[in-house]
């Protein structure tokens, strides 16, 4: 069989199409989630948002009195027993009629299958989530309750505070260094380079324990500080080796330039190196800052389980699904707070976001 | 290193010893290290609201770093033109150094002395403990997981990319089909965990898994716990998802990167389609297929996150990397938990090295 080139185009274009397909329903399902009501996320899938035919209640009517279970009972010229009641009939209009209740005390309700979609959507549970403070719900029978909020708020301005200096700190040190490794004299730089490359291939799972003995001895475990310096010690090797193989490729002539007319490395660094080098510190602040925000593990140990006051993000949601793992209306919404900002870098720098990623492959 | 020329400073203000230039250089570096430390007291003890601790810490750390450099070199550069050269690099490469050293150097010799001794570090064991890792029962499972890890995720994820690559070369809608594949890689694996615990949730209206299994008139399963051996499968498919652009991202550079024209006179040749890919596309991609794999090797093995967030390591799914937080930090073994994590170093140099060794052939930027 002979497959033209226009037929073998779809069959691409389709195949491709259901992967992509596939690939987003996990997401979206949970991206959807997040805006629907509490009660309704339990009792309706997600996708029952999208048209779909489905059985509706239209009406309630009252039970014909005077009916016994043990004869056939006959409704809107439909004959059929109790039992076959209480499982639903159709009538000869195409709708279903459901005795519910028992024989004496009950009603009828009749089900239309209909195109229906579940367009019920509220922004409650980002406000229970971010906004921390109580509110109050109306449960479906008619009360209220009230639930603690999760004011993951702080957990977000705790993941930045955790992230933009364990993203600038070694990026400014690796800079610093790798001009020094390129352009500068001194003894034993061979030596020092060579060590900083190997320790490109040390897992950081290696340096856990010993640095948290460290910390707990001066005090830095729990702090900032010591979570920007792990960040900053663990990104280090990729960060100088990077930027070496950048800083080291800039135009000799440039610097050249420069030193005859008398400027200090200090002043070439700053005004001259940094600004050419925005291409790789831009593609490597993108890795260290994606790497650096959905970091569980170090966050995990140099912050602590128990430090609830500055708690980052992944933590929070750890720990909410391990507490409240059936609130999915919480979940849901927590998890896209988490997300949101990663996903912001990932649409503006798309193109910086790809080399970024394809540096860190050699992170260890 | 070799083709780089290294120059000396021949001049700073002058080139005179500047006697209260340096004195100022002093008293800012003394400055600026008490300014440091008070802020650091400042955000352990203070009761400030959060934003405000937030961004007082931001710019703290941040500016205080850079305080540090500008002051050191300010300093250097008001000595003598000869010490300036002498000392001027070790302030510009020292503060990786001396990082690198406490962080990631003298770690790994302390983890290595702490994997031969005892849970409590006080008794000397020799190698009883890298026994231990390949002996107990717990461990065994481990290792048994992670090879399911190595073997599926990793074949999976490489297919599956290689796939996408080829399809979405080929397709009218590549750039969108690529960025949808990609977005995963954006996202926390805490969250990935978060999402693919809702598609295997055991309630049908919120699963979609168990919805298709229930409208296909079947009990609902309770996926991640009780359905075993597979639900290793099923954590294994939340490391494919979100790996998968990855792999797709390097090897359809890398297909691009085939000249068009040995297509064409393969193709004018009579090569089929297939015979193209196997004979061309193929060996063209070998060194990125290699790369990608090994990546994700490296990935398998240290998987933590995804198996700690979806199951904790319990109805066997236990991972190397969950066992080795369990056995350092909670209550397990320290001496165990650190031969894990030499282990690990030893598993995974020989990939990262081929991996440093490729990415130096690479043009990244």
């Amino acid at each position: 069989m002979k497959i033209t080139k226009r037929s073998a185009t779809f069959l691409v274009n389709f195949v491709l199409g259901l992967i992509v397909f596939i690939w987003t329903i996990p997401a979206l399902g949970l991206l959807i989630s997040s805006f629907r009501d509490r009660e309704d996320i339990k009792s309706s899938g997600w996708w029952t948002i999208f048209p779909h035919s489905a059985e509706v209640k239209v009406a309630e009517l009252p039970i014909p009195t005077g009916e016994t279970v043990d004869k056939p009972i006959t409704i809107e010229g439909v004959t059929a027993s109790f039992q076959e009641w209480k499982t639903g009939v159709k009538l000869a209009d195409g709708s279903r009629l459901v005795w519910e209740g028992s024989i004496r005390v009950g009603k009828l309700v009749r089900y239309e299958t209909k195109f229906t979609a579940n367009l019920n959507f509220t922004l409650q549970n980002y406000q229970e989530v971010v906004g921390g403070q109580d509110l109050t719900i109306k449960t479906p029978n008619g009360g209220q309750t009230t639930v603690k909020g999760e004011n993951m708020l702080e957990s977000f301005l705790n993941s930045l505070t955790v992230t933009i200096p364990s993203t600038v700190i070694p990026i400014l040190i690796a800079a610093y260094a790798a001009y020094g490794f390129s352009w500068m004299r001194f003894r034993g730089r061979r030596l020092l380079f060579i060590v900083i490359v190997a320790m490109l291939v040390v897992p950081l799972q290696i340096a856990l324990k010993p640095i948290l003995t460290d910390y707990v001895q001066i005090g830095l475990s729990g702090t900032f500080l010591g979570i920007w310096l792990a960040h900053t010690g663990f990104g280090l090797p990729l960060a100088t080796y990077l930027l070496y193989n950048y800083i080291s490729g800039l135009p000799k002539d440039i610097l050249e330039s420069a030193f005859i007319d008398g400027a200090s490395h200090s002043t070439i660094f700053t005004r001259l190196v940094l600004p050419l080098s925005i291409p790789a510190l831009a593609s490597f602040a993108i890795f260290q800052f994606l790497w650096v925000w959905n970091d569980y593990l170090v966050a995990l140990l140099f912050i602590g389980i128990g430090n609830r006051e500055n708690q980052v993000l992944t933590m929070r949601i750890a720990e909410l699904i391990g507490s409240r793992g059936q609130d999915w209306h919480l979940l849901t919404a927590g998890a896209f707070v988490s997300m949101i900002v990663p996903l912001i870098v990932f649409f503006a720098l798309q193109r910086y976001f790809v080399t970024g990623l394809m540096a860190g492959s050699v992170k260890g | 290193m070799e083709q780089t020329t290294a120059y000396s400073a021949t001049s700073s203000g002058g080139g005179e010893f500047d006697r209260r230039r340096f004195m100022l250089a002093v008293a800012g570096l003394v400055a600026a290290f008490i300014g440091l430390y008070g802020g650091f007291v400042f955000l352990r003890d203070s009761e400030a609201p959060k934003i405000i601790t937030a961004i007082f810490a931001i710019i703290w750390g941040v500016a205080g770093i850079g305080a540090l450099f500008f002051v050191a070199n300010y300093a250097v550069e008001s000595l003598p033109p000869k010490w300036t050269t002498r000392i001027q690099p070790y302030i510009f490469v020292g503060p990786a150094v001396v990082l690198l050293a406490w962080y990631l150097a003298g770690p790994t010799l302390r983890t290595f002395v702490l994997s031969l001794y005892n849970e409590t570090g006080t008794m000397f064991v020799g190698l009883d403990n890298y026994r231990d890792v390949f002996t107990q029962r717990i461990m065994i499972e481990a290792w048994s997981n992670n090879i399911y890890w190595l073997v599926l995720g990793t074949t999976t994820t490489v297919g599956l990319g290689l796939l996408i690559a080829i399809l979405a070369d080929r397709s009218n809608f590549e750039r969108v089909a690529k960025s949808f594949i990609f977005l995963p890689m954006a996202i926390s694996m805490v969250g990935a965990g978060v999402i693919w615990k809702f598609v295997f949730d055991i309630n049908p209206n919120i699963g979609v898994v168990n919805a298709v299994v229930a409208s296909s008139g079947n009990p609902p399963q309770d996926w991640l716990r009780l359905v075993q051996p597979a639900n290793n499968i099923f954590l294994i498919m939340v490391m494919v998802w979100m790996q998968t652009g990855f792999a797709m991202v390097l090897i359809s550079a890398a297909i691009k990167g085939i000249p068009e024209d040995l297509l064409e006179a393969a193709r004018v040749d009579g090569a089929t389609e297939f015979g193209v890919f196997v004979n061309i596309i193929i060996p063209g991609i070998a060194p990125t297929l290699l790369t990608v794999t090994t990546t994700v090797i490296i990935f398998t093995l240290k998987v933590f996150d995804i198996v700690m967030v979806m199951t904790g390591g319990q109805f066997g799914t236990e991972v190397i990397g969950v066992r080795f937080y369990r056995e350092l930090f909670t209550t397990g073994n320290q001496g165990v938990g650190s031969a894990i994590a030499i282990i690990l170093l030893l598993a995974v140099s020989p990939v990262m090295i081929y991996n440093l060794w490729q990415f130096s052939k690479r043009q990244t930027f």
